[in-house]
């Protein structure tokens, strides 16, 4: 073992985490936003917006994450029209390119997951909502969101896992997050054992304290599924 | 309350005309009653009269496919759709209407994810805008009235059906509804749970509540309410005082109805 050449190693590596995490937090954020977006649509029982988000979420679910990585990045330069577009400046950067293309691909997955959230919430609540006066925007932010959100915590977790290893794929686009600057450690050294078990230990890390947070986040937002032995009692300052 | 020297008491729900189908089944065929404050009318029927059908389109949790709902004086506004059914024209009015109608459920329907003073006090606070502290004292003072003040922490799910079911009616009177609307609030307890949430019920009307209560529970109806309406097959087949309906009904399905 060669402990010094590890060290050295995982020292480059840990250097590019935050690109990894920042990849991989706005893919998920921004994702996020699209993915209720798409579920509303697939709820709303319009057609012509069910059957948008239906064909988005069959394209971008049957489709690599790399060849749209490549369609974004390579593909879209083609076009003399987007060369000369205002969105040139984002398209011809490889981040963003990674960010839209992670983007638009974890937003497929999670609209699903979230559209099973919102179908969990148990009708009877929503009506009584809608009996005490709320309009359907209010019932859908107090009332079903938060039941939905509950629900989809579990699946999404799993999206977010998925999302924080697919940021490996951005290294294809030249960009030198965790695996990028892997893939250089071993052009340059040839040690590709020990770069990608360091690699592998750092998503590895990643993943557990993003699964501690989420376990966390679920324990928070579900006291009234444990037992009541764990509430409080008697304050009173605990309405929201 | 309403001694009956006195004026009559203005009319707190006026219905007119209510008609409503699912698919090709009518329910409801042509429905006229009304209800003046401080009276407690029970909804008799057995199952598929359509009685709680007309209850959720007071509050238009069913949109009647024709007729008029008047609250308080205000008549709900109803624009023709498609197919001759008429649907709401204003969902402002009806939110607005629905605030002043206090609805109780079969099955409690609590929000799951809040605390039982969260659920009284949700309400209030978020629909009817008013100030934290207020909703909040009269919260405590509606669970304290409900007999369950030592459960506003708790969640629902940690509650008995009664104690859920007294936790839903302290919800609907936070917004100081002008009408109670109970839709069969016992069917879904266990018996010996029945007894808690109708002398809840039973003290209500005593305040001199309006209440409109679809019920399976012939006690109640014959002793609290001051009136009765007997629903057959999506029509009213006789109302009239408990006392009168209870010993001599014209209707002979009503008579049935009651000896079982």
């Amino acid at each position: 073992m060669d402990l010094p050449f590890l060290y050295e190693t995982f020292l480059s590596l840990v250097a590019a985490v935050p690109l990894t995490l920042q990849l991989a937090a706005s893919a998920i954020g921004l994702g996020a936003f699209l993915a209720l977006g798409l579920a509303l649509c697939r709820l709303s029982g319009i057609l012509p917006l069910d059957w948008f988000a239906r064909a988005y979420i069959f394209a971008f679910r049957g489709t690599p994450l790399l060849v749209q990585i490549f369609l974004i990045y390579y593909g879209l330069g083609q076009f003399r029209e987007v060369r000369h577009s205002m969105f040139w400046v984002v398209l011809r950067d490889p981040y963003w390119c990674a960010v839209i293309a992670l983007m638009l691909n974890t937003a497929a997955y999670s609209a699903e997951i979230i559209r099973g959230g919102l179908l969990s919430v148990p009708f009877g609540q929503i009506e009584a909502a809608r009996a005490c006066g709320m309009s359907r925007f209010m019932t859908f932010r107090r009332i079903a969101l938060p039941l939905a959100i509950r629900q989809a915590l579990p699946g999404y977790s799993n999206e977010m896992i998925s999302m924080v290893k697919a940021t490996s794929l951005a290294s294809i686009i030249t960009i030198m997050e965790v695996t990028g600057v892997a893939a250089k450690l071993i052009s340059e050294t040839y040690r590709a054992i020990e770069v990608f078990v360091v690699a592998g230990a750092i998503y590895l890390a990643i993943n557990f304290i993003l699964t501690r947070l989420v376990a966390l986040a679920e324990y928070q937002l579900s006291p009234h599924l444990r037992q009541p032995a764990a509430l409080p009692s008697t304050s009173t300052g605990a309405a929201r | 309350m309403m001694p009956s020297t006195n004026p009559p008491a203005p009319m707190a729900i006026t219905v007119r005309g209510l008609r409503k189908s699912f698919g090709p089944v009518e329910v409801l065929k042509g429905i006229d009653m009304e209800a003046r404050e401080g009276e407690v009318v029970s909804i008799l029927g057995s199952s598929g009269s359509g009685k709680s059908t007309m209850l959720r389109c007071i509050n238009m949790l069913e949109t009647p496919d024709a007729g008029e709902v008047t609250v308080a004086g205000e008549t709900i506004r109803m624009k023709p759709a498609g197919s001759g059914k008429s649907r709401i024209a204003d969902c402002r009015q009806v939110e607005r209407i629905r605030s002043e109608l206090g609805m109780v459920f079969q099955s409690f329907n609590l929000w799951s994810h809040k605390t039982v003073l969260e659920n009284v006090m949700e309400a209030p606070l978020h629909v009817q805008k008013r100030s934290r502290a207020e909703c909040l004292e009269e919260a405590e003072a509606l669970l304290a009235k409900v007999g369950i003040a030592d459960k506003r922490n708790h969640y629902p799910a940690h509650l008995s059906g009664g104690q859920q079911q007294r936790a839903a009616i302290a919800r609907a009177l936070a917004m100081r509804p002008k009408v109670m609307l109970f839709d069969e609030p016992t069917s879904a307890l266990d018996p010996e749970l029945v007894g808690e949430v109708l002398r809840v019920m039973r003290a209500l009307a005593e305040e001199g509540r309006t209440m409109l209560v679809v019920t399976h529970e012939m006690g109640f109806a014959r002793d609290v309410s001051s009136r009765v309406i007997f629903l057959h097959q999506g029509a009213i087949e006789e109302e009239g005082r408990p006392q009168d309906m209870f010993t001599e009904a014209k209707s002979e399905r009503f008579r049935k109805f009651i000896s079982g």
